[in-house]
């Protein structure tokens, strides 16, 4: 909480400490309280998670380390072959057994940023899924905020929009007023009608992009959201594949031994009673 | 037709006889066998309820041999705690596995045990002769949470940092000598890498320790006075010549193949979980539990794992304060009282009968409420406390405390049916 608290103007910070100090439930609120598109991963989507590996490594890699994930089992599992790895993913000069760690120093990044950028290898299992694929889609336009950019999913994110370049400028219009005007006091609003918020974010048109400012269509810069969240999705628990592999032999084992075991049973009980 | 060649006599060959005979003059081999198994008799009825004892068991041995695999790759310090879980999870070949084996195992042991204790509860198996075994099995119950509390810091997870600095924070509510007492149960002025490594030596050694001796004396107590049944009939009241009890059958092989398939049977369950739904929805793992702990974030929620929240909804219920001494120590007294409670059980039912089969109307009511107390203090540990939750909390906390302290009323006034003779 207290990162959140950090990062919130100095009237929001006030309301929430006052508030956290009299129900724990107003953080929850202001964290969940987001619509979420649907997302639902998929494993098997090689093609995706390769996608969304290079992605990861052009795009989010020089801030966000996936510190406890290895380069060489990602190239693997995602059935990259090492060269091409090392050729095209690992700009540190990291041999390919190495932690996927970013090469931008804490100390510093906590100067830039206020924060240092978090490692994501858990974001999906912190987070959920949706909320990543969301997230990437959610920056919008905001001359408030330090990089130019808000965004709908994690209000006051401290960070720049670094997709920007693909999706074009995201302006967003809630009835014809830019979202950064509309949304502005919402920590206001939120004290005395948390729906408020709903309903105005229902009102807003996420999906507006500047004509021309971006090197992605709409459809692609959604299918590229889609592959950096099926990616994060991997990384955040890479045995799910092995263990839904192995799982179905398993249970047959068990299913087959159980029957075996009932008709043994069977065979010895029938003395009884 | 050929004639069948003559049929050996059932049994062990010669040099495995002179073997077990060799045995047995240094070490009671086939007594202890005799006596615990194949001339153990155990009634003759039992049902689902039975095989829970049998499960606790399995898991207790996994979670061991589980338990020994992770502490090959765990590193015990605030620094390396949650990296070398990850390191488990990713670089251990099958360590993933290992470790969702022991988590999912965590849960799977309560589940079984709180069904063993149902089991107890509904067929009166703490009653005499039996008191003893039910005070160990209290033990082991106590033993249990706390092993459990302790396992679940040393991921070092956010949760893991939170939950635990919850806990320990409720010794500093004890009058006069609380705050002393929190500093030497965390042995640092915050949870720190200290406790991480004193927790870590009670779970990984001391309380394992107890818990396999205290299961040891649990069996050997239970195989003096023998098993009860859904029946509550003593089936030693009613033996034969040969002073086999009538309604008895050996344990060996009755009773093994019976709880071999219900272990298989629990297996496929329980390994669905583990290759399919690890976390079970957050309830077995947490998600604030993926972030390393950081004593700056409070995570929104601090919730314990399912199996203590009936306990943790009782603690937050109680909200005001006696005697000049805080809400949040009563709390604790509530809690404490609260698990200890079914400890007093064979003292406190009166009824002429055993079993809930034989029992009156107000026992079976009484027994469905504290079930639903059970749940529905469960759920309420899990949520965030508004105005309604507190009340509904404190309501069904005084259920739950119902059915132990009116059980020698309600269990002398009502009207019982007489039991039968023999075993249905």
């Amino acid at each position: 909480m207290n990162v959140a608290v950090r990062a919130m103007p100095g009237r929001g910070r006030l309301a929430l400490a006052i508030l956290a100090g009299m129900a724990a439930a107003v953080p929850a609120l202001a964290a969940t309280d987001v619509r979420l598109d649907p997302f639902d991963p998929d494993l098997t989507d090689k093609p995706s998670l390769q996608r969304g590996m290079a992605l990861f490594a052009n795009y989010c890699l020089g801030c966000h380390s996936l510190k406890f994930q290895r380069y060489e089992r990602t190239a693997d599992d995602l059935g990259i072959p090492h060269d091409v790895a090392l050729r095209n993913l690992i700009f540190t000069g990291q041999a390919i057994g190495g932690l996927m760690e970013t090469s931008m120093p804490a100390e510093g990044a906590k100067n830039w940023f206020g924060v240092p950028p978090p490692d994501l290898t858990m974001v999906d299992r912190v987070r959920g899924t949706a909320w990543v694929y969301n997230m990437l889609k959610g920056f919008y336009v905001d001359e408030k905020r330090p990089f130019g950019v808000n965004n709908r999913v994690f209000e006051n994110i401290a960070m720049p929009h670094v997709l920007i370049g693909l999706q074009g400028v995201p302006e967003v219009e809630c009835r014809g007023k830019k979202a950064a005007n509309i949304l502005a006091d919402r920590s206001r609003i939120l004290e005395k009608d948390p729906a408020a918020r709903r309903v105005r974010e229902d009102n807003c048109s996420w999906t507006r992009v500047v004509p021309g400012t971006g090197a992605y269509s709409a459809a692609e810069f959604d299918q590229a959201a889609k592959d950096i969240a099926n990616f994060l999705h991997y990384v955040g628990d890479p045995g799910r594949l092995e263990r839904r592999r192995i799982g179905y032999w398993v249970l047959g084992f068990l299913a087959g031994l159980f029957v075996l075991a009932t008709l043994l049973n069977r065979e010895y009980w029938k003395d009884v009673h | 037709m050929a004639e069948s060649p003559p049929l050996r006599p059932v049994g062990p060959r010669r040099p495995i006889r002179r073997l077990i005979a060799w045995v047995d003059e240094r070490f009671p081999l086939t007594e202890t066998v005799e006596a615990h198994a194949t001339k153990y008799h155990a009634p003759k009825n039992f049902n689902f309820w039975y095989y829970f004892g049998v499960l606790a068991t399995v898991v207790l041995g996994m979670q061991l041999l589980t338990g020994v695999w992770l502490t090959m790759s765990y590193v015990p310090s605030a620094e390396e705690a949650f990296a070398s879980v990850e390191y488990i999870m990713r670089d251990v070949e099958y360590g993933h596995i290992i470790r969702y084996l022991h988590s999912t195992g965590a849960s799977a042991f309560f589940v079984v045990v709180y069904l063993h204790m149902f089991r107890g509860l509904a067929y009166g198996s703490y009653r005499k002769p039996r008191e003893l075994v039910w005070l160990i099995g209290m033990a082991i119950f106590l033993t249990l949470m706390a092993e459990g509390f302790f396992g679940y810091l040393l991921p070092w997870g956010n949760m893991s940092y939170w939950g635990a600095q919850v806990i320990v924070s409720l010794v500093g509510a004890v009058p006069f000598v609380g705050a002393d007492l929190m500093e030497w149960v965390r042995g640092d002025y915050l949870m720190s890498g200290i406790t991480l490594n004193r927790f870590f030596a009670l779970h990984v050694v001391a309380l394992p320790l107890a818990l396999v001796g205290l299961v040891f004396v649990h069996i050997v107590a239970l195989h003096r006075v023998g098993s009860n049944n859904p029946d509550g009939v003593e089936i030693k009241d009613n033996k034969d010549e040969h002073g086999v009890p009538v309604d008895g059958i050996p344990f060996h092989p009755y009773y093994t193949v019976h709880d071999f398939q219900a272990t298989v049977g629990f297996l496929f369950v329980f390994c669905a979980v583990v290759f399919f739904a690890p976390e079970m929805f957050g309830y077995f793992l947490e998600k604030p539990n993926f972030e390393q702990a950081d004593p700056l974030k409070t995570p929104d929620l601090i919730a314990p794992v399912w199996y203590y929240t009936p306990f943790y909804s009782m603690l937050r219920a109680t909200t005001f304060p006696l005697f000049g001494l805080e809400a949040r120590f009563w709390g604790l007294v509530v809690m404490v009282a609260a698990i200890l409670m079914p400890a007093v059980l064979p003292w406190l039912d009166r009824s002429p009968v055993k079993s809930i089969r034989y029992k009156g109307l107000a026992s079976k009511v009484m027994l469905a409420a504290f079930v639903a107390s059970v749940f529905v203090l469960g759920y309420l540990g899990t949520v965030h406390t508004t105005p309604l939750t507190t009340a509904l909390a404190q309501v069904f906390t005084a259920i739950y405390f119902a059915y132990f302290l009116l059980m020698p009323w309600y269990t002398r006034v009502e009207k019982t049916k007489k039991p039968p003779e023999r075993l249905t």
